[in-house]
């Protein structure tokens, strides 16, 4: 009797499309605890896939459509969601969750559907010889790592020895996968590295900020998402940890993350992988999308850092997309042609000023094995007087020779265990 | 009209005492069954086996487990996700370690060291009871997540602490990795959700049954007519954990394929396996099955109409997807406390009188 009412079930949800559109599907929560961060972002994915289509009708003349799935940030919800969404011709997937990602690394590539993962899901995936359908560039999690060592023996005038780091972390895939390159760079400059993970959601952070007050260490860093965010901060402006020495990762620099501690956030500081401020296409947006009342969300979030975010990986993705076009010169692609999209894609400064976004992110060329991009990074300061990020860095780079081995022995060691032949040999 | 027993005679005691005595409901099993592996695998597709299917067999196992140890014996527990842990990481080490071995061979091993694992948690259940257990099993669940997040030996010492389940082939089919077919999964979790249940619910009704049910309405009066609560307790939360233990190795193995210890087995899945047989109904092999339904296709369902059949902006269906299936649990708690399970015994009795009540 069950098999009957969910028969019953299957005839709502049959309805499939016949119009000929590109569908991107957004696996986004906005509910939740981390739902702070999953608002903005998802907003800015789609209110670009919709200035798209309002502004240019589409890419390339065929129609986007963003089908949303909520996820909640919870894995199995987020296989429901890839699972209900893939039959509807999806494109490419961002799932915007290292957990939801690696269930869909194995899947998505059985499926022949590309996942692209912006900065954040397995670092390794970026060796293209053995994740042919997984992308995340610009950048990852262990240049992330790299980038803020490297600013901190910069301040440093160039050495790190005898200082200590705290690294706290989301105790989850996500929040432990800076800690093998960390602990690399440990060696490589002579400081002392200290773990100190904070279960989820993040509420609970007494104990590790006790630590910190204890052992006082010279930096802390952090990758963490959603409401441990906000809570660090507080903590760490409870214990007067000198906000400065606080350096948040991508995942952790929001404005929401630090309007809660008030004027005791100040001086925190964060990497961005995208740019900061007023760019001509929000002011498209605004007219086109906001305006015309077709926002996704009520429109507050614009310029947002993480609104930005979302917005340059929607731009990334039509960008792949109208790549693949021109490869296959077929207008209504597939997952397939994406893939060749997004493995051709071509990032310049020339481009990202014609979209309107000037020098959004870094420049960057995705190749056959490379699917990481430069894995540049800024370095921000949140300024609690004016209430706004300031950028301090231009883009600096990471230390590829710290992370290339790692990236080679963590993806040889997933194409061991799956019995996947390295591509990219013909070259 | 239906549930008739008028004219079904039983000429032997083994008729007698069959499962499904009444001939209506023997034939409505035989046809449910006959559904499940004669038609369902034909027309199983990917989002009909991974999220709706898979969670509903695979939760049932975890739900008849637990309903062994807390409906059948009266022991509360709440360290249900930190088993099912357990049954995660053996299945993955020994996939990992013994690459020729069988997932059936590798499931049911998984299933016997979460049944040592949970007789050792049992232990305590000798000398406390009620509350108290539910607080030292409550231990046990969290002690569990914390052993398989800090010991790296666990997972392979890999950068992420994730377990991925590598393809495994049973008859030359993969059961599990992305190349498994979907009514591959599906069979082999029906496999596994029919034997079982149907060991359960003759262990249920034979003397160790009868030993669980005598400790659990009142442990001291079972002790005078002789129950040994040390057996009747420690079998109860061997195999319990057993069962428990297959389906969380079944959860990572066959339905998600990567796993993280924290979010996959956290406390939450103790209650939601709880809400399972208290919704169901406790000490009834039909309610588990009822509860992980209600439990699992519930949200499924809701999500399905208020999203894509109404409109709904994702966020406000989630919202009120929480309220609603709330809602449900309460309505169905002050209407029939006593679950799913009994609605279906009353609806039965009905059924029989129908449409002559006198």
């Amino acid at each position: 009797m069950k098999t009957l009412a969910t028969l019953a079930v299957a005839t709502v949800m049959a309805a499939g499309p016949a119009l000929a559109d590109l569908v991107f599907p957004d696996l986004s929560y906005r509910t939740g605890p981390y739902a702070a961060g999953g608002i903005p972002f998802s907003d800015g994915y789609q209110d670009y896939m919709t200035l798209l289509n309002q502004r240019d009708g589409g890419i390339g003349g065929v129609m986007t459509r963003v089908v949303e799935c909520e996820t909640a940030y919870n894995t199995e919800r987020g296989v429901e969601c890839y699972e209900s969404t893939k039959g509807e011709g999806a494109l490419v997937y961002q799932p915007l969750s290292t957990g939801i990602t690696y269930q869909l690394i194995p899947r998505a590539t059985a499926d022949g559907i590309p996942l692209h993962t912006m900065g954040y899901g397995r670092t390794s995936a970026s060796n293209g010889t053995v994740f042919s359908h997984v992308f995340n560039y610009p950048a990852n999690y262990w240049d992330a790592a790299s980038v803020i060592i490297n600013q901190l023996l910069e301040e440093n005038g160039g050495s790190l020895e005898g200082k200590t780091i705290t690294l706290l972390y989301h105790n989850s895939a996500y929040g432990r996968e800076p800690i093998r390159t960390l602990e690399t760079l440990s060696e490589m400059h002579g400081f002392e590295l200290s773990q100190l993970a904070v279960d989820h959601p993040g509420q609970e952070q007494g104990n590790q900020w006790l630590t910190i007050r204890r052992e006082r260490p010279d930096y802390v860093i952090m990758w963490g998402w959603g409401v441990m965010n906000q809570v660090a901060i507080q903590e760490a402006a409870n214990i007067r940890f000198p906000m400065e020495n606080f350096i948040g990762n991508w995942w952790a620099g929001a404005e929401h993350d630090v309007e809660p501690a008030g004027m005791d956030a100040n001086g925190y500081r964060a990497l961005n992988m995208n740019v900061l401020g007023d760019l001509p296409v929000f002011d498209e947006i605004q007219e086109h999308v906001i305006d015309a009342g077709l926002a996704a969300g009520d429109g507050t979030n614009l310029g947002s850092v993480l609104y930005t975010r979302g917005m340059y990986a929607a731009m990334l993705a039509a960008e792949a997309a109208r790549t693949a076009q021109e490869i296959h010169g077929v207008a209504d692609i597939d997952a397939a042609m994406m893939r060749d999209g997004m493995e051709a894609l071509v990032m310049t400064n020339a481009r990202m000023e014609e979209l309107g976004m000037p020098g959004i992110g870094p420049e960057f060329t995705v190749t056959c094995e490379d699917h990481g991009g430069s894995g540049m990074a800024r370095m921000q300061q949140w300024n609690a007087e004016a209430g706004e990020w300031v950028t301090l860095t231009d883009f600096i780079a990471p230390d590829d020779s710290v992370t290339d081995p790692l990236v080679a022995e963590d993806s040889a060691a997933f194409a061991a265990e799956n019995n996947i032949e390295l591509r990219c040999n013909e070259s | 009209m239906f549930y008739r027993e008028a004219g079904d005679f039983k000429t032997t005691y083994a008729k007698d005492n069959q499962t499904f005595p009444i001939a209506f409901d023997r034939y409505r099993y035989y046809f449910v069954l006959f559904m499940a592996i004669g038609i369902v695998p034909f027309v199983i597709n990917d989002y009909w086996a991974n999220a709706i299917l898979l969670p509903f067999l695979i939760y049932a196992i975890a739900a008849i487990g637990l309903n062994i140890l807390t409906g059948y014996c009266g022991q509360v527990s709440l360290g249900t996700g930190g088993f099912m842990a357990v049954g995660a990481y053996t299945s993955y080490k020994l996939m990992t370690a013994f690459p020729g071995l069988d997932m059936v061979t590798i499931t049911l091993l998984s299933g016997f060291m979460t049944a040592i694992v949970g007789v050792m948690f049992g232990l305590p259940s000798l000398r406390i009871k009620g509350f108290y257990l539910a607080v030292a099993t409550l231990a046990a669940q969290f002690f569990l997540v914390w052993l398989f997040n800090k010991v790296p030996w666990f997972y392979n010492y890999s950068a992420s602490g994730q377990i991925n389940a590598p393809e495994r082939t049973m008859f030359g089919m993969a059961v599990t990795g992305p190349n498994a077919e979907s009514w591959v999964k599906y069979l082999f979790c029906l496999a596994f959700v029919f034997v079982l249940a149907w060991i359960a619910r003759n262990l249920t009704r034979g003397s160790i049954g009868r030993q669980w049910m005598a400790i659990r309405d009142m442990d001291i009066a079972a002790e005078i007519i002789g129950v040994n609560p040390l057996k009747a307790k420690l079998t109860a939360f061997a195999v319990s954990s057993f069962y428990v233990g297959i389906s969380g190795a079944l959860l990572f193995t066959v339905y998600l394929g990567a796993v993280e210890v924290g979010e996959a087995y956290g406390i939450t899945k103790s209650f939601l396996v709880l809400f399972m047989i208290i919704i169901g109904g406790l000490g009834s092999i039909f309610g588990a099955f009822a509860g992980a339904a209600f439990m699992v296709l519930l949200p499924v369902l809701l999500r399905n109409i208020l999203t894509d059949g109404m409109g709904w902006d994702t966020a406000l269906a989630t919202h009120f997807e929480f309220v609603i299936v709330g809602a449900m649990i309460m309505i169905f708690l002050i209407v029939e406390p006593h679950g799913l399970a009994r609605l279906w015994a009353l609806a039965k009795e009905k059924l029989r009188l129908w449409p002559f009540p006198h």
